[in-house]
């Protein structure tokens, strides 16, 4: 019998992909107006003037499925006492050494912190993404904020692409994270190591076999 | 225009082609000298074919009231009270600075959209130009207009193409009053210091040339009679730079930023290698998990087995 434990339902799961996928596609079109090496990636959108009108709608588009994302996990993502001794023991994380670790809740603070700085790029880069979109709203203000809202949309780009590399790399490494996000399903083994105090408030009989 | 000419070019890294010795070339405009006839501005429209919608007067003697993807050049009016209480009327001819180190160049993401010829011209491709606007944004003198027709940048090209083949811009040779001068650099640099001497010795003691140091001098240069103060000038720019933020954003920020995401992914690349991957040991997918607790040896195999 098979006792794999639910972790994401069917639309959290379409809601992270459909994020997933406009990242991908913004982040690429972004790139290409970043820097001169990446800007024959415009191609992939049909060149230059497609990417500029494209980008800051692929943009939007991930903005409002990342808030719809953000108000289904917000809850889960609030640090506690243990996030901090979990953060400070960071060498037993990335040592695959969880044993050492407090018991993990549904999200560890890496995954927190994650969840967090991904809102606060996105909340960045929606403002100055407004503010140095020509077409539409950049005369409605100054030169010179036009100036500070392109070089923080950089920046906030760049941190959240580094952000994303980690994350993609996260769910690889702590085998058993991607196929949670694909089918759903994590093993009972897999939340026992991760997130052991998840398991035992999904799982009460979990709770009462420990 | 061949392509040696052209010395620098937008979102390129490398150095262009820059062997051949060409002089540079500059437009001079001796505010002093001009009557505010706007024959400037009907020759640019003229010789380059721009026929700008007709707008409002909108109570000063600026006509269009500002520069746009097709008024390229613009006469612009102040009326300047001096401390004896006496009316100066400061008539600046606005456009392109065609700046030795310009800011539209920097920060244009399209190669080759802006370029920078050997003689000082700095020119719009608009055939591959994406409308971005980040020249407007790289700009210190606010020259670049969109055009909402193509969403392409456009500005005063210092007529490019009557210059290649020797003849001076089209604002030049119309000037009733010869405040627009062209020539070469030196030429009109020595030009502007005979004008500057016969200001002064009009009571102009300020009077002096504009060719602003902070974007490594201009090719469009002017002769102001008050050029201690070139805000009075319709806000000309008193020491014009492009500014630290669009430096910072077009400058270090562009190899550091892929360098810096290039480490991330080398980072994850080498956890991989040197730590590998957190694999949990004793699966429960299929059996109940008390056969384990019988015999912890027990790994039943299952070709099936997932990615988990």
């Amino acid at each position: 019998m098979n006792r794999d434990i639910q972790r994401y339902t069917a639309s959290e799961r379409s809601n992270h992909w459909a994020v997933a996928i406009l990242f991908v596609l913004a982040a690429l079109s972004g790139l290409a107006l970043f820097h001169p090496a990446l800007f024959w990636l415009s191609q992939l959108f049909g060149g230059g003037p497609w990417t500029r009108i494209l980008h800051p709608f692929l943009g939007l588009a991930m903005f409002l499925f990342f808030l719809w994302l953000a108000m289904r996990f917000a809850r889960h993502n609030r640090f506690d006492a243990n996030d901090r001794r979990w953060l400070r023991q960071w060498r037993d994380v990335v040592g695959n050494r969880e044993e050492r670790l407090p018991e993990v809740g549904r999200y560890n603070a890496g995954q927190k912190l994650l969840f967090w700085g991904l809102l606060l790029c996105m909340l960045v880069l929606l403002v100055t993404g407004f503010i140095i979109w020509r077409q539409y709203f950049s005369h409605l203000f100054g030169i010179e904020l036009i100036r500070l809202a392109s070089l923080l949309h950089a920046f906030a780009a760049w941190v959240l692409i580094c952000s994303i590399i980690v994350h993609v790399y996260a769910g690889f490494w702590v085998k058993g994270s991607m196929g949670a996000m694909l089918s759903g399903r994590v093993s009972r083994g897999w939340a026992r190591k991760h997130h052991a105090a998840w398991l035992k408030q999904v799982s009460p009989d979990e709770a009462k076999q420990r | 225009m061949s392509s040696q000419d052209i010395i620098a070019r937008s979102a390129t890294t490398t150095p262009m082609p820059s062997v051949r010795q060409v002089d540079e070339v500059a437009k001079l405009i001796d505010v002093s000298k001009c009557i505010g006839c706007k024959a400037c501005q009907v020759a640019c429209s003229e010789w380059n074919e721009l026929r700008d919608e007709v707008g409002h007067n909108h109570g000063t003697y600026d006509n269009p009231a500002d520069l746009t993807a097709s008024s390229w050049t613009l006469m612009r009016f102040t009326e300047h009270e001096t401390e004896s209480d006496s009316l100066e009327w400061l008539i600046r001819k606005d456009g392109c600075m065609h700046c030795a180190e310009p800011g539209c160049l920097a920060a244009c993401p399209s190669p080759g959209a802006i370029v920078k010829y050997a003689n000082g011209i700095v020119d719009f491709n608009q055939d591959k130009c994406i409308g971005c606007g980040y020249c407007i944004t790289g700009c210190p003198f606010n020259i670049p207009r969109i055009s909402a027709k193509d969403h392409k940048a456009y500005k005063c090209t210092l007529c490019s193409d009557r210059v290649a083949v020797g003849l001076e811009p089209a604002c030049v040779k119309t000037c009733p009053t010869g405040a627009i001068v062209f020539g070469t650099k030196e030429a009109m640099k020595q030009h502007a210091e005979e004008r500057i001497v016969d200001l002064r010795s009009r009571g102009f003691a300020q009077a002096g040339l504009y060719d602003p140091p902070g974007v490594g001098g201009t090719h469009v240069m002017y002769v102001l009679h008050h050029a201690d103060q070139p805000s009075l000038y319709a806000g000309l720019p008193d020491d014009p730079q492009i500014s630290p933020m669009v430096s910072l954003w077009k400058g270090i920020t562009k190899p550091l930023g892929l360098l810096g995401m290039g480490l991330v992914a080398l980072l994850g690349f080498f956890h991989y290698v040197r730590v590998g991957r957190n694999v949990v040991e004793e699966d429960e997918h299929g059996p109940d998990p008390a056969v384990h607790q019988v015999d912890p040896a027990v790994h039943p195999y299952d070709p099936r087995e997932p990615r988990v």
